[in-house]
């Protein structure tokens, strides 16, 4: 089919506002991060860029260790979803019964309630265990929150690989384990890999969770940017600054990724 | 080698009986055909043997020891899927090789085997090239390699050639009739295709929903068909089929009167039916001849000429299909009226419920 220039027209013009939309608050983010904090409270375009808000966000946290816990919960929330998921997707693709569905469908359902309404418990749990403020509970928590999505991932790319290549490898000697570490992880390899880096994302910028359960030692790049949130006072330039640079590891990680990305987000969506 | 048993084999879904209680015996180095029309249940039968299926009741053993819960990939059997299954990401080397690494045979004897298999199939320039880079035909050869290389007790092949084109079938059927002199294997072949099944097999198992209707050599299933649906399935064209009446039963066969008028004598032993009952005649199409003398006579509706051979498609009386096979290029054209005589030696008679009676005299082929 030929498009017509006004195809091509509307197409770009659509194609351009809906990214500059969403693109908008992260670069007014870059912005206000250069701006002075009189400045920062202004719209205006024209201002004399500083380093200053930087420089104090700086001076006022240790940014290094906020990243590093960054990185530590998102990469072990991300591993441990994946040993629970891929087992548990391989079993539901490949050896389902009558509650397979049911099961699919209820883990989808606890993302329906919203985290506030097990708030209470999970911190009474956390505490209880001693492990507030611990890398640990985060890993944990997030493992188990993006546990349905990695799954339901996992499960539609499985679902894509032929039966008998799998019943193959059984008859070539393969049992459970073989069958799924030399035929099924190599076979879907961009399908995992994909969704781990959207489980790595929804990780780094989970917020909820690890304001709730960390303070200081655990505590990762969310808090580190609420940290420079207060009541009073001008302080929008120092909070883009703080948000920039927490966002900044994950932005260039999610450029370098962008194709298996698209490939994950759009799952199912083509074979 | 090995043999395989199968004792009153059965498999249902929750109610749905699927394979209706099984018994035979595959022997060492026999070449063993399953038969039938879609849904008869011979695949299921063959992923039963596989192990990719669950045996509800019922015995199978593998050289004389039960394997019902044995995994697949413990039974030491390999399988040749339709879709050849080949490992996507792995090189033609890698496939053939993959039981073998993960049995953790050593890599010099891995290569050997491969290249032996490889040498035998004629895949020795495609080792390194993926299965997405090889043609229809070369991935079939990859496929038969990879269960070559495991020096499986019994091979199975799951309708391995019907995604290949007619000529290339023909080339593989030949390739396969080779390997199995070749190896002395035991094999297992499931097909729709009875030229196959004619063909290739030692014993054909003729299926039709979930039972075995019939088992034997290719000729004897030809010459001496049990019942009228291995008489139906078996032969192309298919066998002509007419309702006659019983006319007299002596012991050299029973003479049975024609819809058409006239009667034949035809060498069956009685069993069982009286003068009177109604009963059906069956005759292969090369066992009705043109003859003026012919007791039957008809209008030629269709002449399909092969060359070789000529079909004769006759309607006689009202309805009345027959179907007769002339040797040669015949020069009888359609809507001539011919007279057809029936061959009393390549008749066969069957009872009200559809079972053969037994024929005096064996053909000689049909041990």
């Amino acid at each position: 089919m030929r498009e017509t220039v006004f195809q091509r027209v509307f197409a770009f013009v659509v194609g351009w506002g809906v990214a500059i939309l969403l693109f908008f608050p992260i670069a007014w983010m870059v912005l206000t991060s250069f701006k002075s904090e009189v400045d920062a409270i202004t719209p205006r375009l024209t201002f004399t860029p500083t380093l200053s808000s930087y420089a104090e966000v700086l001076s006022r946290a240790d940014y290094l260790s906020f990243a590093l816990n960054s990185v530590v919960v998102s990469v072990g929330g991300t591993v441990l979803a994946l040993l629970f998921a891929i087992p548990a997707a391989y079993s539901m693709a490949f050896h389902p019964t009558q509650r397979t569905r049911g099961t699919l469908l209820w883990m989808l359902s606890t993302k329906m309630l919203p985290p506030v309404g097990v708030l209470v418990p999970i911190y009474i749990l956390a505490r209880d265990s001693a492990l507030l403020d611990t890398r640990t509970v985060l890993v944990i928590m997030y493992a188990l929150a993006n546990l349905p999505i990695v799954v339901w991932m996992l499960f539609t790319f499985y679902k894509e690989v032929p039966k008998d290549i799998l019943e193959a490898g059984r008859m070539d000697g393969a049992r459970t384990v073989s069958e799924v570490w030399y035929l099924l992880l190599p076979l879907t390899l961009p399908g995992v890999a994909s969704t781990g880096l959207l489980s790595l994302i929804l990780c780094w910028n989970e917020a909820f969770w690890s304001l709730n359960l960390t303070t200081s030692s655990a505590a990762p790049l969310t808090a580190f940017i609420a940290s420079f949130s207060s009541p009073q006072g001008l302080f929008f330039a120092k909070l883009s600054a703080a948000s920039t640079m927490a966002v900044a590891p994950i932005l260039v990680f999610g450029w370098f990724s962008q194709r298996q990305l698209v490939r994950g987000l759009t799952f199912g969506a083509v074979k | 080698m090995a043999t395989l048993t199968l004792r009153d084999l059965r498999k249902s879904y929750g109610p749905a009986h699927v394979i209706k209680g099984i018994d035979l015996d595959v022997l060492e180095r026999e070449f063993v055909v399953f038969v039938g029309p879609s849904g008869c249940g011979k695949s299921t039968l063959l992923r039963m043997i596989a192990g990719l299926e669950d045996i509800t009741s019922g015995e199978l053993q593998i050289d004389g020891r039960r394997v019902n819960d044995v995994g697949p990939a413990d039974r030491g059997l390999a399988m040749v899927f339709q879709s050849y299954a080949l490992y996507p990401h792995m090189t033609v080397r890698q496939n053939m090789g993959f039981a073998l690494r993960l049995a953790r045979v050593p890599k010099a004897e891995r290569d050997r085997k491969v290249n032996e298999a490889a040498r035998i199939l004629q895949l020795e320039p495609y080792l390194e090239r993926r299965p997405k880079d090889l043609s229809g035909g070369q991935r079939q050869r990859v496929a038969i390699g990879r269960s070559i290389v495991r020096d499986p007790k019994v091979f199975l092949f799951d309708e391995p050639l019907s995604n290949l084109d007619a000529a290339l079938r023909g080339q593989m059927r030949m390739e396969l009739l080779r390997l199995h002199e070749d190896l002395n294997a035991t094999m297992i072949y499931v097909t729709h295709d009875q030229v196959e099944a004619m063909t290739m097999a030692d014993k054909i198992v003729v299926l039709q929903a979930g039972l075995v209707e019939q088992v034997g050599s290719p000729l004897e299933l030809y010459h001496h068909p049990t019942n009228l649906f291995v008489a139906g399935f078996i032969g192309s064209p298919r066998m002509n089929l007419m309702p006659a009446r019983v006319v007299e039963v002596t012991g050299s066969g029973v003479t049975v009167a024609l819809p058409s008028g006239g009667q034949v004598t035809v060498p069956t032993s009685a069993s069982g039916v009286r003068q009177g009952d109604t009963i059906t005649l069956g005759v292969r199409p090369e066992g009705l001849h043109v003859d003026s003398a012919g007791q039957i006579a008809g209008e030629v509706k269709l002449v399909e000429r092969l060359g070789g051979l000529t079909l004769l498609h006759v309607t006689s009386g009202v309805d009345l299909a027959l179907t007769v096979q002339i040797e040669g290029s015949d020069a009888t054209r359609a809507h001539e009226t011919v007279h057809l005589s029936i061959d009393t030696a390549a008749c066969h008679l069957f009872d009200k419920a559809g079972l053969a009676l037994p024929r005096l005299v064996r053909h000689p082929m049909a041990a």
